[in-house]
């Protein structure tokens, strides 16, 4: 039993926890648990690994292996933990973007020694490794990138419009092509300026693609982006010739690209256009229509209609985790159930910035996940509501969605609130949301605006009751 | 008078106890630039002092100055003294019912004043907040069930007790509008059995959702038929027969009954006869909220408590809302304040009719001295429709792909991406083969492992995931094994980089999961 065998014995149990912290985290009551199995199989895999390049160092009597080993991680692991504990749950999705920028980079790096030390393999097998360094640096760059541009956007520190080049979907094709044409060229002939423009196209791409997505479909384009740093690391796996890699790679970019399919349908978009970075081109919103004059309603008409209200139904949006009013709404949802108001959440699966973004938020807050309900089964009920409270959301009540077959968002399923008896839509101001259209909701006879700072305003509400 | 007077004034009506105005109101009145007059001693009866009043910001003042106000509030229709009382160019607004009361009509409009009724806002769910037949329903229908549970010798809901066991009362109410919703509602929150029937099926879900159970007249199919070859009468007597008998069941069954059929315009339908009321036991009751428009129930006195030979009480109050003085006049001030918000747009205190408006040309029952009644029927809004059913067409919408085609696609990409794989795995030496093998399969176990994840978790499984593909890791380890120093550099970077990635995608998913809770 040698430390390779060793290895390969741990990279199977690793392989089979991961399996199993994906399945725990599908439920509530197991999550805790899937994280436990997660750790676990990290834990295993990362020992097994330092025993194998503590042996070789031993062997090869070169300790700087080992210590280098140790150092980064030792770096990496309190740049982890720390950004982890700061974090704040509003600022989650920034934080995933560019942790999934970090796998992607370090599979750029892999990809590259896997050229600066190519084994000494012949024939097609040798073939088959250039192939491998190739597409582990394309995929790696491309999630790099994109993660990036996913996390600026999402940080505000640049505009979240989409990104409109002319001809952008050939220039996406067009790099699509370069790129196999560069990899058979580098198959053929691996010189190392070959990798240096493959790279450099591929972070481009990278670029492109995220950028010239809507802010508003983000957590689409998250999920994506994380399901490609798990291919990544699967291509790595193929590189380095180890299977635990290959595994969790798969995993990861299996149920992450699944992930998106499942957010895809929900928006009803097409899946391959999202991979294609293609969607948002579709025309601009309709032509000026002239909905009418919306209602303004104040902190106190607002406490007012819930105190008299039997049910209420809160539908969040990412306005709510911008305003912070997550704490106050979660007191909102306290002191109404306190009455004896039923009070529900109805969660679009878009809502917010991340999949699951706005039950991570009221988890915070602890109002409880059994009355955070999703689309699907809160939609029927709204009809029989009192008082649905929209709070900064927008495109996902949009009517305009099921009516109006020529607007940009026809067809995406939404929250029907305007059936409740009362909405109240916390709004800065009247401007669109982020896919640029037009609400009617807000000129609905049953629709009230109640303007300002989300959180402020729920304050307000929570004062007057 | 100032030009921004407002006046709410006491009610004359015999045993009339609501004032059109309340300390709340009065606040948001003031809020709308009016400045506002109350009549000493108009909230008495609704428990509204003067002095609340004025620290709501009124000023109390006598009957004269209160009526010679620019703007007057009240309940109830004026008496032909109190028209007479307003000032020239004021505007009255109270209940007026202009349909049934013509000739209250016409007096308004021998005086240089404007009208407005109160009871005529269109039904419209755009004035709904100032529909006052809405609100004072709803607190009459809660009030019949008191006034039956007041009559009535016996608990509503039944008990199990060591004195032996109750029996649950059984309500049947007539008419699931506003009134009869919030009776069933009363009803059964007291512990009742409710039973509710309604010619519109539609209301169904709205009695069951308030703990009602719905009676529905169920009528012989040929008789259905018959009326789609346009016998609509003989339906209707099949209808009204099979009601007939419903009503005639339920009333040897239950105990208490409350009506509240209204049809505008006409008398009341009578639903509940002399034998029905006969075949009762003695100690039930009988609510008529309709006794005013003639009563639903045979025997009924407007006004009126009648016990039947057989012991029967039956109820016909007509001021069930106003037996809730304080709280039906909070909301009747409510609705005015609401109006009021339409009629003053720019808070200052000027009342501006908009004859355009459908809800302001609908209360107008006189303008100016002039007759404005009726108004015109309500537009149903279909403008908006038109150019949208324009607009459609002129989309090119894609020529829509037939699930036949789809298949052949679907079967046509799978082949083309299994001869690939194979073609891949066919031509590859060793260990290519051996690593698809390994992928394919992962890949397939991730799609399923995942596939009923709960939409809450979608967060914490991508961070999850995402700490997991930092398995990264272990391929730039690996490689810190090189002896080129280059090699070493970058795995150096890779590592630092995966292992953030590791550390901080596990730590923040914990912190995440420890968030969830449920109570």
């Amino acid at each position: 039993m040698d430390a390779l065998s060793i290895s390969t014995a741990a990279y199977i149990v690793a392989a089979l926890l991961f399996i199993l912290s994906l399945a725990g985290l599908s439920k509530h009551e197991t999550s805790r648990q899937g994280v436990v199995y997660g750790i676990a199989g990290m834990a295993i895999a990362l020992v097994a690994t330092f025993v194998v390049v503590a042996d070789v160092a031993i062997d090869s009597d070169d300790a700087l292996g080992v210590v280098l080993l140790v150092v980064a991680m030792v770096i990496g692991a309190v740049i982890g933990l720390w950004r982890a504990r700061v974090v704040e749950m509003t600022g989650m999705p920034e934080l995933i973007a560019l942790l999934h920028s970090f796998v992607g980079l370090a599979a750029v790096l892999v990809g590259w020694n896997g050229h600066l030390e190519a084994p000494h393999y012949s024939g097609a097998l040798a073939d088959i490794h250039h192939a491998e360094v190739f597409i582990g640096v394309f995929i790696g760059a491309v999630t790099f990138t994109g993660s990036i541009v996913a996390n600026l956007k999402l940080s505000a520190k640049i505009k979240s419009a989409p990104l409109v080049l002319p001809g952008k979907n050939l220039l996406n094709v067009g790099a699509l092509v370069a790129f196999v044409v560069l990899t058979v060229w580098y198959v053929i002939d691996s010189e190392l300026w070959l990798l240096v423009v493959v790279t450099v196209l591929a972070l481009a791409l990278g670029w492109h693609l995220v950028a010239s997505i809507g802010g508003g479909d983000m957590p689409v384009v998250v999920s994506m982006l994380n399901s490609y740093s798990g291919w990544a690391a699967a291509a790595a796996g193929f590189l380095l010739s180890n299977d635990l890699l290959i595994v969790t790679g798969a995993l990861v970019g299996s149920s992450g690209a699944y992930l998106s399919y499942i957010m895809c349908k929900a928006m009803n978009r097409s899946f391959l256009s999202v991979i294609a970075g293609g969607f948002g081109i579709e025309a601009g919103p309709a032509g000026d229509t002239d909905y009418g004059e919306h209602r303004e309603i104040d902190a106190e008409g607002t406490a007012e209609l819930l105190r008299n209200a039997s049910s209420v139904v809160i539908t969040p949006g990412y306005g709510m985790a911008v305003a912070q009013a997550q704490y106050p709404v979660a007191d909102l949802t306290k002191k109404l159930r306190e009455r004896g108001v039923d009070v529900r959440f109805g969660i679009h699966p878009v809502a917010g910035r991340l999949p699951g973004h706005m039950n991570v938020l009221l988890a915070e807050a602890k109002v409880p996940y059994d009355i955070v309900l999703e689309m699907d089964e809160i939609n029927d009920d709204l009809a029989a509501t009192s008082v649905v409270l929209v709070i900064g959301a927008n495109d996902t009540v949009n009517p305009a969605a099921t009516e109006d077959p020529s607007s940009p968002i026809a067809g995406m399923p939404v929250l029907t609130v305007w059936e409740a008896e009362n909405v109240v839509v916390f709004k800065r101001s009247m401007a669109a949301g982020y896919a640029g259209v037009q609400n009617p909701l807000f000129f609905r006879e049953n629709t009230q605006m109640l303007f300002g700072d989300a959180k402020d305003r729920v304050e307000d509400i929570l004062r007057a009751l | 008078m100032s030009q921004s007077q407002l006046g709410i004034v006491a009610e004359s009506t015999p045993g009339e106890a609501r004032v059109a105005g309340t300390p709340a109101t009065v606040k948001q009145l003031v809020g709308l630039g009016y400045d506002v007059v109350v009549e000493a001693g108009a909230g008495a009866a609704s428990s509204f002092t003067d002095e609340a009043y004025a620290e709501a910001g009124a000023r109390v003042v006598g009957a004269e100055d209160a009526w010679r106000s620019a703007v007057v509030l009240k309940i109830n229709a004026p008496t032909d003294a109190e028209i007479d009382r307003l000032a020239e160019g004021a505007t009255l607004v109270s209940l007026l019912s202009p349909a049934l009361r013509p000739e209250l009509v016409e007096k308004l409009a021998t005086r240089p004043i404007t009208a407005l009724a109160m009871d005529a806002v269109p039904r419209i769910s755009r004035a709904q907040s100032m529909d006052v037949l809405s609100s004072m329903a709803n607190i009459a229908g809660y009030r019949a069930v008191i006034e039956a549970a007041h009559e009535f010798g016996r608990f509503f809901t039944g008990q199990v007790t060591a004195a032996g066991k109750v029996p649950p009362a059984k309500v049947l109410v007539a008419g699931a509008g506003v009134a009869g919703l919030a009776a069933i509602g009363a009803a059964s929150s007291l512990g009742a059995i409710v039973r509710a029937t309604d010619p519109r099926p539609e209301v169904a879900d709205q009695v069951k959702s308030i703990g009602g159970e719905y009676l529905e007249v169920v009528v012989a199919e040929e008789a259905k038929e018959v009326s789609s070859d346009g016998y609509a009468k003989a339906t209707s007597e099949a209808y009204d027969a099979r009601a007939a008998e419903i009503y005639s069941e339920q009333a040897a069954d239950v105990d208490i009954i409350v009506t509240t059929a209204l049809i505008p315009g006409r008398p009341a339908p009578r639903l509940i006869t002399a034998a029905d009321v006969a075949a009762m036991r003695p100690g039930s009751v009988i609510v008529d909220m309709a006794a005013a428009q003639g009563g639903n129930v045979e025997g009924s006195v407007a006004g009126e408590k009648v016990v039947t030979a057989n012991g029967v009480t039956i109820l016909g109050y007509t001021d069930l809302a106003g037996r809730l003085p304080t709280q039906a006049s909070q909301l009747f001030g409510t609705n005015l304040v609401n109006l009021l918000k339409l009629l003053t747009p720019e808070k200052d205190g000027t009342l501006v009719l908009d004859m355009d408006d459908v809800v302001q040309r609908g209360v107008t029952v006189v303008r100016a001295g002039e007759k404005t009644w009726p108004p015109p029927p309500v537009q149903v809004s279909a403008a908006p429709a038109a150019p949208a059913a324009a607009a459609a067409p002129a989309v090119p919408e894609k020529a829509p792909t037939s699930p036949a085609t789809l298949a052949r696609r679907r079967y046509a990409a799978i082949a083309v991406g299994v001869l690939a794989l194979f073609a891949v795995n066919a031509t590859a030496p060793d260990p290519i083969p051996q690593h698809f093998t390994v992928l394919v399969l992962s890949v397939v176990i991730g799609y399923y492992v995942i596939g009923k994840v709960a939409h809450a978790l979608h967060t914490p499984l991508m961070s999850v995931t995402n700490a997991i593909s930092g398995i990264i890791v272990v391929g730039a380890m690996l490689q810190l094994s090189s002896d080129d120093t280059a090699v070493r550099a970058l795995a150096f970077v890779a590592v630092l980089l995966a292992s953030i990635n590791v550390f901080g995608g596990f730590a923040v998913t914990r912190r995440m999961l420890s968030m969830f809770s449920k109570d």
